[in-house]
């Protein structure tokens, strides 16, 4: 039996293995997610973020043990953060999820960022479809322990869970931009810790204000998405756009990859007002207090999305998403490929003495590449 | 598209594990530290693991190496029977090592019954490392 049958037919090692090949990018693996893709799409796919020691893996365990409760196939994929000195990882996630060991109906992998930035690693969407293919029906993905930016879960979960600890920032946390504003369900957790009912009304405050505001129509829109919207034509005169100067740099990033998230449109895409208020959930995750609440909200969160239409316009901005970044790092490649190291190099040289600006390098790499 | 990236290497998996009842890990934290700055990835699942859980975490993750510190005296007990599920699971090419409070006249047997490599207090943490990088296919 190949791989993808394997998978398909629900065999653990078989699903391992094939994430394993995902994430080193091995010959024939990207075959075999083609032979999966048509079997995905059925999952629930939560995604679960917060400050690091927010509880998130604590969180994680007793959900999962509620779903199971509840007869339902729970995988899970936990991000940690790679070293970026030395390239390795301790990945700890497991450490708190040991009830789930000797469930069959749990699957639970340890991913590594290997080096991307927005809270999730680069093979994290792929590994995704390997547990929806071999039919289980949540997959919660744990993001890093995350700042204020690292918002990259929005578009790869259909329900954000942002875990807030009790205690942890004033009043101008919850209103800057960033984690709070993507989350679906909110929970305040080590709610027996003195100041949770303080947390709890900073966020209901928040939210207070955010649906008082017009929400923004597009705030930073995928670029592809903008396009298949019509919202912007691509000029087919010009085979090679000039890159932008640095004046209207703000406006069209000459290079998207800089940007941790291009595209952070959920419920505020297009326009439409959500008419979903994040429910505030208080938890006490070592203990499984409000645990049922919480998954209760999620499900609540769940058919909010399939009756309004909302889990459509989700999936559409999550592919177009993940189709940008397969583009931009083929498009990397390519461009490494037709370049020389001694020209590169030169390059640099110049740039690092001043002689040359980082604009002016890129056009020329981007020239002598055509 | 791009099937093969020259600069995308495989990283090696480590699972590190502490199996039976001791509740002293600052051995095995060394060294999943260790391993971790010579660019391998370790799952560490903390302490009082049976070798049900252990073996089954080592499938998920698809590690190379599963890493066994025992302090309690129970490694004769405990290794072998990990080994097994380990095989009994079709992984048979996971390098296999231990490290804790062994007896020398232990480490023969240990080996027999198919631990590649047994390091005791004292080991330097290069050692291992260097051992686990000499075995590991690749």
């Amino acid at each position: 039996m190949g791989l993808v049958e394997a998978v398909l037919s629900g065999d653990r090692r078989a699903m391992a293995r094939l994430i394993t090949r995902i994430e080193n990018d091995a010959a024939g693996a990207h075959a075999d997610l083609a032979q999966l893709y048509a079997h995905t799409g059925r999952a629930h796919i939560v995604g679960v973020t917060g400050a690091p020691g927010a509880g998130k893996s604590t969180l994680v365990n007793e959900l999962a043990k509620a779903y199971r409760a509840d007869s339902r196939r729970v995988g899970v994929l936990a991000v940690d953060p790679t070293s970026p000195f030395s390239g390795g990882a301790v990945l700890g996630d497991r450490i708190r999820m040991r009830d789930l060991s000797g469930d069959s109906g749990v699957f639970i992998r340890s991913m590594a960022t290997r080096g991307s930035l927005g809270g999730l690693a680069r093979a994290t969407a792929s590994a995704i479809k390997v547990l929806d293919a071999a039919g289980f029906d949540v997959i919660m993905v744990e993001t890093v322990g995350a700042g204020q930016s690292e918002v990259e879960i929005a578009q790869t979960a259909h329900t954000v869970v942002v875990v807030e600890a009790t205690g942890m920032g004033d009043d101008v946390q919850a209103i800057k931009a960033g984690l709070l504003e993507i989350a679906d369900v909110f929970a305040v957790n080590k709610a027996d810790r003195p100041g949770a009912d303080h947390t709890v009304a900073a966020l209901e405050m928040l939210l207070d204000l955010s649906h008082a505001v017009p929400s923004p129509a597009e705030e930073r829109p995928s670029r592809l998405l903008e396009i298949i919207r019509g919202h912007h034509k691509p000029s087919p005169s010009a085979k090679h756009p000039p890159l932008p100067d640095e004046a209207s740099a703000e406006r069209i990033s000459p290079f998207p990859g800089r940007e941790a998230c291009p595209a952070v449109v959920g419920a505020r895409d297009q326009g439409v007002r959500s008419t979903w208020r994040p429910p505030v959930i208080k938890t006490i995750a070592e203990g499984g207090d409000g645990i049922l609440d919480l998954a209760r909200d999620i499900a609540d969160h769940r058919r909010y999305v399939e009756d309004t239409g909302e889990m459509v316009r989700r999936n559409q901005v999550h592919l177009v998403n993940e189709l940008e970044r397969i583009l931009r790092d083929g498009l990397m490649d390519r461009l490494l490929s037709q370049i020389d190291q001694a020209s590169l190099a030169s390059l640099m040289a110049q740039v690092a003495t001043r002689e040359l600006d980082p604009y002016a390098a890129a056009h020329q790499l981007l020239a002598g590449s055509q | 598209m791009n099937e093969r990236r020259p600069d995308r290497r495989q990283k090696i998996r480590v699972l590190v594990a502490k199996p039976g009842l001791d509740g002293h890990d600052r051995g095995a934290k060394v060294v999943a530290r260790a391993l971790r700055d010579a660019g391998m990835e370790v799952i560490y699942t903390g302490l009082r693991q049976t070798p049900e859980m252990i073996a089954e975490a080592a499938l998920q993750e698809d590690v190379d190496v599963v890493g066994l510190s025992v302090l309690s005296g129970a490694h004769m007990a405990l290794l072998p029977r990990i080994v097994e599920l380990l095989h009994g699971n079709d992984m048979d090419d996971v390098l296999v090592i231990a490290g804790g409070i062994i007896p020398d006249e232990d480490i023969a047997p240990l080996e027999q019954a198919g631990v590649h490599g047994v390091f005791g207090p004292g080991t330097s943490t290069d050692e291992i490392v260097k051992f686990i990088q000499d075995h590991v296919r690749n």
